[in-house]
């Protein structure tokens, strides 16, 4: 790999052992890839939780703090598994949220911002075309790529964080022209009238497409998407098909045409979506036992106006005794939503809000699935569907206004 | 090299060489999605390997799935005892790549032949990175006929 002058100083050392460590990591990364050279990024999203890290991730961190590592960029951090006002109400284990806040003083410790968040792109910064940034979980990722027209690749916690400390990343998948083209195309002839839908299509597509360097082209979409339906399409293409990155034609940024989204590719299929493969999907959902008492509005975190339609759905009813509806957001939209009155209106319904965390995150989600004897998982968003399974949860997905019903009624359909 | 019965070369790799018993997958992985991490027994119900102990294995998976966790998780689960002794995909993504050199484990990717045609779950087989070649060492015994 080609190094620069001030890259071969952090090589050797000259910035302290945590840059070293950091610039030779990217190096073996890159070099898996064959990347040529590394590249400065601008900004860093990263996880960096406890449920996920584990002790051995606290003690690496605390081996880098111990060494002064200290990020050179903007850093924000992903959802976390404690929203720490709910940990005696969920049960979850003490010693374990004592772990989660030492984790989050050591980061801060090394000039990272514990936002907390994996909705940052619609709430903390918006990359401009060709941006190179370095972002961890997937939604964020393919969200920058598509809509924004950014360069990420999937950057996971040990890789944003060297990024971060080095300003760099090698070059490789979505930073280059060749990867960014798309290599499929998707007519969308659907009504696409939920955020369900939308994350409906991204499984159609997704999971019989199962690959990071895959890139759909979306067509004949019949009006523009909001943020939000964006958010749960890439969200959803990224968790069953590990994509990156999506063009919809007159929509996202790189692709004013299909040719221009193609950019000399010759698509290996074509794909059509229609109503009737929507409603063949929500057919396709074993019920299991019937059960209905646990509907989770989370994955990614709700978006301020997901917040306030929520609300209004809910406003005035009351949740059936014994379901459980728990949304998530982050700190910044929950303190928006609860000057706003959204917070309080679904309060009085009867829901759980949750800040800083992803419902799939919970620190002890599995043995709150057992001890709540929750079976099946109703959620309108179908990257949480898919990512809870190793909870052995039965899941399904059902669209937004359904999944009040269920709530309001206990009834399953 | 005496005794290699057959081999299959890869595209990319990263580790030292590894020697194991084969896991051999027909549907991708994710740590977060499917694996219960304190355990190292793939548990997402419906999974071709559900049940399985990936502990000590050299698991072959034909694909990556999405989720961002494999960056820390693989370093997670070596810490505990329980991890795989190398990742053999057919596709991988960045995630899995960043995790494993993470862990200091072995991973590859890109199958000159269908790793199905040639390995079976129980074989003993090696991996090695800088040759960038797996190699069947022996067949698995044949099981019980019931």
């Amino acid at each position: 790999m080609r190094l620069t002058a001030e890259e071969q100083a952090m090589l050797r050392g000259a910035h302290g052992p945590a840059v070293k460590q950091g610039i030779e990591y990217l190096i073996k990364v890159g070099e898996f890839w064959g990347a040529e050279r590394l590249v400065p990024v601008t900004n860093v999203h990263m996880m960096g939780d406890i449920e996920v890290m584990g002790d051995g991730g606290l003690k690496w961190l605390e081996c880098a703090a111990g060494q002064n590592a200290r990020c050179a960029l903007n850093v924000t951090t992903n959802a976390r598994s404690f929203d720490f006002s709910l940990v005696e109400k969920l049960q979850q284990d003490a010693g374990e949220a004592a772990k989660e806040k030492k984790l989050i003083g050591l980061l801060q410790r090394m000039n990272v911002a514990t936002t907390d968040t994996c909705i940052n792109y619609q709430t903390l910064y918006q990359p401009h075309l060709g941006e190179r940034v370095a972002w961890g979980d997937t939604g964020t990722v393919i969200y920058a790529n598509s809509v924004f027209g950014a360069r990420s690749n999937f950057e996971s916690g040990p890789a944003a964080f060297a990024a971060a400390l080095t300003g760099r990343v090698p070059e490789y998948g979505f930073q280059l022209d060749r990867h960014r083209k798309g290599t499929f195309v998707v007519k969308l002839q659907a009504d696409l009238a939920d955020l369900a839908d939308w994350g409906a299509v991204g499984r159609l597509v997704g999971e019989p497409n199962q690959n990071y360097f895959q890139v759909p082209v979306f067509t004949d979409v019949r009006r523009a998407p909001s943020s939000d339906e964006l958010k749960h399409l890439g969200a959803s293409l990224a968790s069953y098909g590990s994509m990156g990155m999506f063009h919809m034609v007159g929509v996202t940024p790189e692709a004013p045409s299909v040719e221009a989204a193609l950019g000399g590719n010759r698509p290996h299929r074509e794909i059509t979506i229609t109503n009737a493969d929507l409603e063949r999907l929500y057919r396709s959902y074993d019920l299991g036992d019937g059960r209905c008492d646990l509907i989770v509005f989370s994955g990614p975190q709700l978006s301020l106006w997901e917040l306030k339609n929520l609300a209004e759905r809910f406003d005035g009813r009351k949740i059936k005794h014994g379901t459980q509806v728990f949304v998530t957001s982050s700190n910044g939209v929950l303190s928006a939503a609860r000057k706003l009155g959204y917070v309080q209106m679904l309060e009085a319904a009867g829901a759980t809000l949750m800040e800083g965390v992803c419902f799939y995150i919970l620190q002890n989600l599995s043995q709150m699935r057992q001890r709540n004897g929750w079976s099946n998982m109703i959620s309108n968003s179908a990257k949480i569907v898919n990512i809870i399974g190793a909870h052995r949860f039965n899941t399904i997905l059902r669209r937004t206004q359904d999944c009040v019903d269920i709530a309001l009624e206990g009834r399953l359909r | 090299m005496s005794g290699v019965l057959d081999t299959i070369r890869v595209e990319r790799a990263f580790g030292a060489t590894v020697e194991g018993e084969a896991v051999v997958s027909d549907e991708g992985f994710s740590p977060r999605y499917d694996l219960d991490r304190w355990s190292g027994v793939i548990t997402k119900p419906g999974h071709k390997l559900e049940g399985t102990q990936i502990k000590d294995k050299i698991v072959f998976f034909p694909t990556a799935k999405g989720g961002i966790a494999a960056g820390w998780a693989f370093y997670d689960i070596k810490c505990k005892g329980i991890a795989p002794r190398a990742l053999v995909f057919g596709v991988t993504n960045p995630v899995m790549v960043q995790g494993a050199v993470f862990a200091d484990m072995t991973i590859t990717e890109g199958w000159s032949r269908p790793a199905r045609e040639v390995i079976r779950t129980g074989d003993w087989v090696r991996v090695d990175p800088a040759r960038r070649v797996i190699e069947l060492l022996r067949r698995a015994l044949p099981q019980p006929q019931r």
